[in-house]
């Protein structure tokens, strides 16, 4: 799966960038390693991001229910929109949880 | 005259017999035959969970109906599904619009692509056993990030 590394993004993203330049010296201890992130869709090709197919949305909607942002998943603006349509209306007929805790 | 797609999908109680389920959908029949639409296609998924507890159901069986008709036949659909108290939940979608711009991009890409693999002097299909697998695992160096636990 491209995506679920929600770690890598999280908070320290913003404070590491600005370290001192002698840190560059040392060669980078930490290099960043960051898959690059790559829409599911656009990859795999599929077109019809559909309400009734709960195997494809599924990893969308992690187990708190909520929809998976985007920049987590990677899943580039398009497709997040229908993804998201897609999602809300599968919610309305239960295939997919509105909330679960 | 209309040529307007609609998805119908509606859910019954676990305890439907597939008796029920078709006298329920001769019901659905006969509203949009009276309204001068079609039932294209019909599906019953049978019973399965349903994510969230609807009427103290937790599952259900689900039925799709892929409808093609005007506004007003699916006004009058959704109407008398409410009514009902058989069926616990429905939705109705429009398909058409989406349905279209899908087989679009969809065969553009194709022609795209047998375009450019003749230019390339290919057979305009791809060959089985062509190209890379997707099998290679990009999972290497994923456990490293940038420096949270330090």
């Amino acid at each position: 799966m491209p995506f679920g590394q929600g770690r890598s993004g999280g908070g320290g993203r913003g404070k590491k960038s600005d370290k001192k330049a002698g840190d560059k010296e040392k060669g980078q201890r930490r290099p960043m390693f960051r898959r690059r992130k790559v829409c599911k869709f656009c990859a795999d090709k599929i077109d019809d991001i559909n309400y009734k197919d709960v195997k494809l949305l599924g990893p969308f909607v992690p187990e708190r229910g909520k929809i998976l942002p985007r920049r987590i998943s990677g899943t580039c603006a398009m497709h997040q929109r229908k993804l998201q349509i897609a999602i809300k209306r599968a919610r309305q007929i239960a295939l997919v949880p509105y909330v679960t805790d | 005259m209309s040529d307007r797609q609609y998805e119908l999908v509606y859910i019954l109680p676990p305890d439907t017999t597939d008796q029920q389920v078709t006298e329920l959908h001769e019901q659905v029949a006969q509203v949009v035959a009276r309204m001068n639409g079609q039932v294209e296609k019909n599906e019953n998924w049978g019973r399965r969970r349903m994510a969230y507890e609807i009427g103290h159901h937790k599952e259900g069986v689900y039925v799709l109906d892929v409808i093609n008709g005007s506004g007003e036949l699916m006004k009058e659909l959704d109407r008398r599904l409410k009514v009902m108290d058989q069926v616990i939940r429905h939705m109705i979608v429009r398909v058409d619009e989406e349905k279209r711009v899908v087989d679009r991009t969809r065969t553009k890409r194709q022609s795209e692509s047998e375009r450019r693999r003749v230019k390339r002097g290919l057979p305009p299909q791809r060959q089985p056993g062509e190209g890379r697998s997707h099998m290679d695992a990009d999972d290497d160096g994923d456990d490293r990030f940038d420096g949270m636990e330090a």
